[in-house]
Order: structure tokens, then sequence, then C-alpha cells
């Protein structure tokens, strides 16, 4: 028999492992799934994970979706880090791309040298300002960050639905709900020939490194980590949960909006009804996958937009619905915190030999 | 015609899934086990309750089905939760993501399919009274069924053994495991009835209020029932009263519409999350209201050594 002992101490090698366990049992599981949906797995696997990714293109895009992956997913590590729960990156980026979009309109043609480095800037600001939001509820009025944080996401989204359908519609776009067509300055250079990659992901990658400092090497960073850890101890300590949820708070925001202003200055190029497939939500997933430590989500936004690649090219070359991305990414997740059991955790083999269950005695009888 | 009464009937309508989907959480949350997969279980039950009456015509079985499924998948949570001691906020979230991506996947083939709505019951008599009529006696069976639901789940927190049982896992999962209450059972059950609710949650969105399948169409209801359970203080009758005030707050745009007020819809449309956070502030701004309601064991794993 096999029972559930609580290590002594966590298993590094299992918090490192568990997202492999994750994964692999997920392509198993898909395996399966496409076993009974009656294709034929080993062609599924090829044009789900293999396809995407054999030519330069295919690169391009997967470091293209890399981007606001890698970005929503720093910041909420960070967060999540600290138990500062912001699910709705996915308002943040829309709130950045709002920002960071609107000011490029506002620029219109110009060839200013100023355009992208304020609407990179606008995008950052829309992104914080909107994350400013649950931040001073949860630390003025006790409201807790996670609902606040996804109602703002269907708020924004509305929010950039009334624009592009509204004061900011392009009126020879053939009645489009989309705006203008960025101007070449307000547009995102290529960083690799070919592909359609800009220099997002060099920001997404720097960003990543600067995370990794602030988490290792400042006082702040600490402090964060030790108010996830062991909150009473962090109290003890007197470090200042207000100041801890404000940092994560701004800091998910900020880089959630960067993803946003990245996205609609960069592949985009206007402003328009859907500018994400949820990117802002998989990054939860995101950091799960990276173990919430910057380097580590660096690993979980490549695997996260090879799924979204290995959907869409699932979508063209099987007729399998797009959807299956999402399927996926949730099954990832259970999966991930399934196996992440067994960092703390182990399975012991119990021998129980017949006749050792304790039964009641003679004496106990008499004595009742 | 007076446009308050249709005004009324609609918003009860709208705040009927909010109630079955609240109620459920209610339940789970007292259990001391925070599910946050809600919206992912109702968008399951919508899709599963919608295939099941296409298939069979039978909005009994369509509703089956999708309580069935809802509960399927309140089982992945408790055993990762409960079993497995996995984080509940993690794993909710998880459920939500997982939710979303299967009923889209599923339901690929369904979107758009029309369906006729589940009638509204006719009295013989009743229906035809003016205004109370219509107010009163014109819904479908499943707004009378919400009702009794409450009425259930209010005599089982409060007045029933089972509900006290439940109530003490919820407080101090430590102390009924001592006296030789199952924190696991009792955990277990409550989240897989908080599972079968949230899927008839989601089928009402597809049988009745649309009445089709579109892809995410709970747009957020499972996590305004969630606000729900925080708004009522985890009272049951409270809980009903703000689902019936958020469905109000749905339908505003109907009045806004009769009353031609210049307001672009998509600010109609965002009231209802707007109203969400506003109300959370107003009842989580005292830290006691919160302290002295909440389940005090709300979402922390529990595992007996013994």
């Amino acid at each position: 028999m096999l029972r559930l002992e609580r290590r002594a101490s966590p298993s590094a090698v299992m918090r490192i492992a568990s997202p492999m366990v994750a994964a692999l049992a997920m392509i198993v599981t898909g395996f399966l799934l496409f076993t009974a949906l009656g294709k034929d797995p080993i062609e599924a696997f090829y044009v789900f994970f293999v396809k995407p990714l054999s030519s330069t293109y295919g690169i391009g895009e997967l470091l293209l979706k890399t981007t606001p992956l890698l970005l929503c997913g720093l910041g909420l590590a960070l967060g999540f880090r600290a138990n500062v729960w912001n699910i709705g990156a996915e308002g943040q980026l829309t709130m950045g791309a709002i920002a960071g979009g609107g000011l490029a309109l506002w620029f219109g043609d110009s060839e200013s040298a100023w355009a992208m480095p304020l609407m990179l800037l606008f995008g950052v600001l829309g992104g914080m300002a909107w994350a400013a939001i649950p931040a001073f509820l949860r630390t003025r009025f006790n409201t807790n960050e996670i609902l606040v944080t996804l109602m703002l996401v269907y708020i924004a989204q509305l929010a950039l639905s009334w624009l592009v359908h509204g004061p900011w519609r392009d009126p020879e776009g053939h009645n489009f709900p989309q705006s203008h067509g960025f101007g070449d300055a307000e547009t995102m250079e290529i960083l690799i020939e070919g592909t359609r990659t800009t220099w997002g992901i060099v920001y997404a990658v720097v960003l990543a490194l600067a995370a990794w400092i602030f988490s290792q090497n400042t006082y702040a960073g600490f402090r964060m980590l030790v108010a996830g850890l062991a909150p009473a101890a962090a109290a003890y300590a007197g470090f200042s949960e207000k100041r801890n949820i404000w940092i994560a708070l701004l800091i998910s925001g900020a880089t959630a909006g960067l993803a946003g202003i990245c996205e609609v200055a960069g592949p985009i190029g206007r402003l328009q009804q859907e500018i994400s497939p949820g990117y802002g939500f998989a990054a939860i997933i995101v950091a799960w996958i990276g173990r919430l430590h910057p380097i580590g989500v660096v690993f979980g936004a490549l695997l996260m937009s090879l799924l979204y690649l290995g959907g869409e090219s699932a979508q063209m070359g099987m007729s399998l619905p797009s959807a299956i991305t999402g399927l996926f990414q949730g099954l990832l997740l259970f999966y991930l915190l399934a196996a992440d059991l067994f960092i703390t955790f182990r399975l012991k083999r119990v021998v129980v030999a017949d006749g050792t269950e304790p039964k009641p005695t003679a004496a106990v009888k008499r004595a009742a | 015609m007076n446009p308050i009464v249709p005004m009324i009937a609609s918003s009860v309508v709208a705040a009927t899934p909010l109630i079955y989907a609240a109620l459920g959480e209610t339940i789970t949350e007292k259990a001391g086990v925070l599910n946050l997969g809600i919206e992912g279980m109702m968008l399951v039950g919508a899709v599963a309750g919608f295939a099941a009456t296409l298939a069979t015509g039978s909005d009994l079985l369509g509703f089956t089905a999708a309580a069935a499924a809802g509960l399927a998948l309140s089982l992945v949570f408790g055993f990762l939760t409960l079993s497995m001691q996995t984080n509940q906020v993690a794993t909710g979230l998880a459920l939500t993501l997982f939710g979303v991506g299967l009923s889209a996947f599923v339901g690929h083939d369904l979107a758009g399919v029309p369906l006729s709505a589940l009638p509204p019951i006719d009295l013989p008599v009743l229906t035809q009274i003016p205004i109370v009529g219509p107010l009163l006696f014109h819904y479908d069976i499943m707004v009378y069924l919400s009702l009794v639901l409450f009425a259930a789940v209010q005599w089982f927190v409060s007045k029933s053994h089972a509900g006290l049982t439940m109530r003490a896992v919820g407080e101090s999962p430590g102390v009924a495991h001592a006296i030789g209450k199952s924190v696991l059972t009792t955990r277990y059950l409550a989240v897989m009835f908080g599972g079968a609710t949230a899927g008839i949650a989601g089928a009402y969105l597809s049988l009745v209020q649309t009445p089709m399948w579109v892809e995410g169409m709970s747009a957020g209801k499972g996590w305004i029932a969630l606000a729900l359970v925080v708004f009522g203080t985890w009272k049951p009758a409270r809980v009903v009263l703000g689902a019936y005030l958020f469905g109000g707050v749905t339908q505003f745009q109907l009045f806004a519409q009769g009353f031609n007020l210049p307001i672009p819809t998509e600010f109609l449309s965002m009231l209802p999350y707007a109203a969400t956070v506003v109300v959370l502030v107003i009842i989580c701004r005292d830290p006691k209201t919160i302290l002295l309601n909440q389940p005090a064991s709300l979402g922390r794993s529990f595992h007996s050594t013994a």
C-alpha cells in the first residue's frame, strides 16, 4: 500500500521536475484525446509541437507570442510570490494598449523620434493606473484584489470596444470596429528579418533579468518573498503589507501595460476590439509553470506560446478548433498543481501485514 | 404599457443563474473551501446542458446533464485541493481556465445553433391578473426552483444537523476532525453541491436566457456570483437578495433604452462589473464584517496526520 508522507524538507528536484512531469502528462492526455477524436496522434503531435517551429518565420512567431506572455507572467509571478493575486493582467494589458495606442493616434503620421518611447511609457502608465485601482481598494478598503482585478478586465475591454466603435473609429475602415493604422514612427521595428518579431521580446528578456536581480538582490524583493512564504514573520519583522501590495500590483500592471502597447504597436498596428487571445490569463499559468521565478517564467512563456502556435497550426492543418489551446493550458496547470504535491510530500510504501490491525481487546470490553 | 413590470420580470430572470451559482458557492465556502472555478463550471454546464437538450429535446435532461458536468468538474477540483492539498486559489483559477477551454472546444460545432427556450409556466387565472400576474406567476420553472433551492439551503445551513457539521468543518476543521467528523467527506460533498448548482446556472443561460451556445457566454457571471457570496456575508438570504439587486443592475440597459438616455451601450454593459467592485468595497470596508462572517478556515488545506 502506498501512503503520502510529508518530506523532511521540500524537494528541490521535484520543484524543477514537476513542470516537466506536467508537460509530459499533458502530452499523454493529448495523445489519448487525439486518438479518441479519430486523429493520428503522431501526426497531431507533429502539427502541434514541431511544425510551427520548422521555419524562421515560425520561430519568429514563437518569440512574438512569447513577448506578452513573458511580460505579463513576470509581473504576476512577482505578485503571486508575495501572495498578491492579480488575475486581471488581461485588463491592464488592454489599458496599456488604450493609453499607448491613443497616443499613437494623436501622433498620427508624425515622424517624431519621441513617438515610440512616449507610447511605450504611456502603455506602462496605463497598465499601472489600471492596477492602482485594486491596489488602492485592497490597501484602503480591504477589498479582495482577485475579484476587483477580474472585474476591471471586463470594464477595460468594454472601454476599448467603445473607443473603436465610437470616437477612435477609422472613418475609412469600412465600418470595422478599428482605429486608423499607426504611422511608421508609431510602429515597432522588426527585430529579425523575415519574421514579425519586434523589439518587444528584447524588452521582455531584459525585464526578466531585472526581475531576477530585483527578487534576488534587493531588500524590497526580499520583503515580498517573506510576505509570501511567511506572512506572520513579515508582519513581525515590520514589513509593510500595504507597500508589498502596491509594489506587486504596480509592477505587474506596468509589465502588462507594456505587453499591451507592444501588441498594438507591433503585430496588430492599430487599435481594434480584439487585441489579445487571453494572454493575460494564460500568463497566470506561465507564472506557475515558471515556479514564480523570473528565469523560469521565460521557459513558461515559451511553452505557452508554443501551445498557442500549436493550436493555430492544428486548426489549419487538422481542422481542429483552436480552442484546444485553452483546453491544454488548463490541463497543464491542473497537472502541474497535482505534481507539485510531491515537492512537499512523497509516496511511501507501507507494508500492512495481516492481523496487525488493532482489534478491541477483551480488557477494553470488560472496562466498557 | 408600464415599462417597470417587464423590467422587474427580466431582472428576476437575470438574477436566477446568479442565485444558483452563488448559493452553491455559499455552501462550498461554508465548508471552508474557496472554489474560484465557478465561471469554468458554468460554461461547461452551459454547453453540456445545451448539447443534451439539443440531442434529446428534453429540458430536464439538459439541466441534469449540466448539473452532472458541473459536478464532474468540481470533483476534479475537490480531488486536487482536498486529496492532493493543492492551493485552492490556483486550482480554482485553473478550473476556470480549463472550463473556458473545454467548453469552447466541445461547443465548437454548437455555436449559433438555435434552440427554443424553456417556456414560462402559464397558470390559468393567476397569470392573467394585471401587474401581479406577469410579476409573480409568469416565469419558467427554474425561477421557482431557485427559490425552493434557497429555502432548502437556508434550512440546511441554519437548522439541520448536517449543516451544523458543515459549518464546524468550515470554522475549525481541526476540532471537527477531533470530534470524529470527516472533514474530507463534508468538504467533498460541499464542493460537489457547488459544482452541480454552477452547472445548472450555466444551463440556465444557454437554455433559458439566451437560448443558444456562445463561447464564453457566462461573461463573468461566475465571478459575480463569487462576489455575491461576500456581499451576502455568507448568509443565503442576503446572497439571494444581492442576486436580485444585480439582476436589476444588469437589466438597467432596458430601462435606459426606454427613456432614451444618451449613454453608449458599452458603458451600460460595464455597470454590473463596476457595481460588483463598489459593492465589494462597501462590504469589505470594515474588516470586522469579513472577520466575523467569513468561515475561519476558508481557503486553507486540511491534512489530518492521524
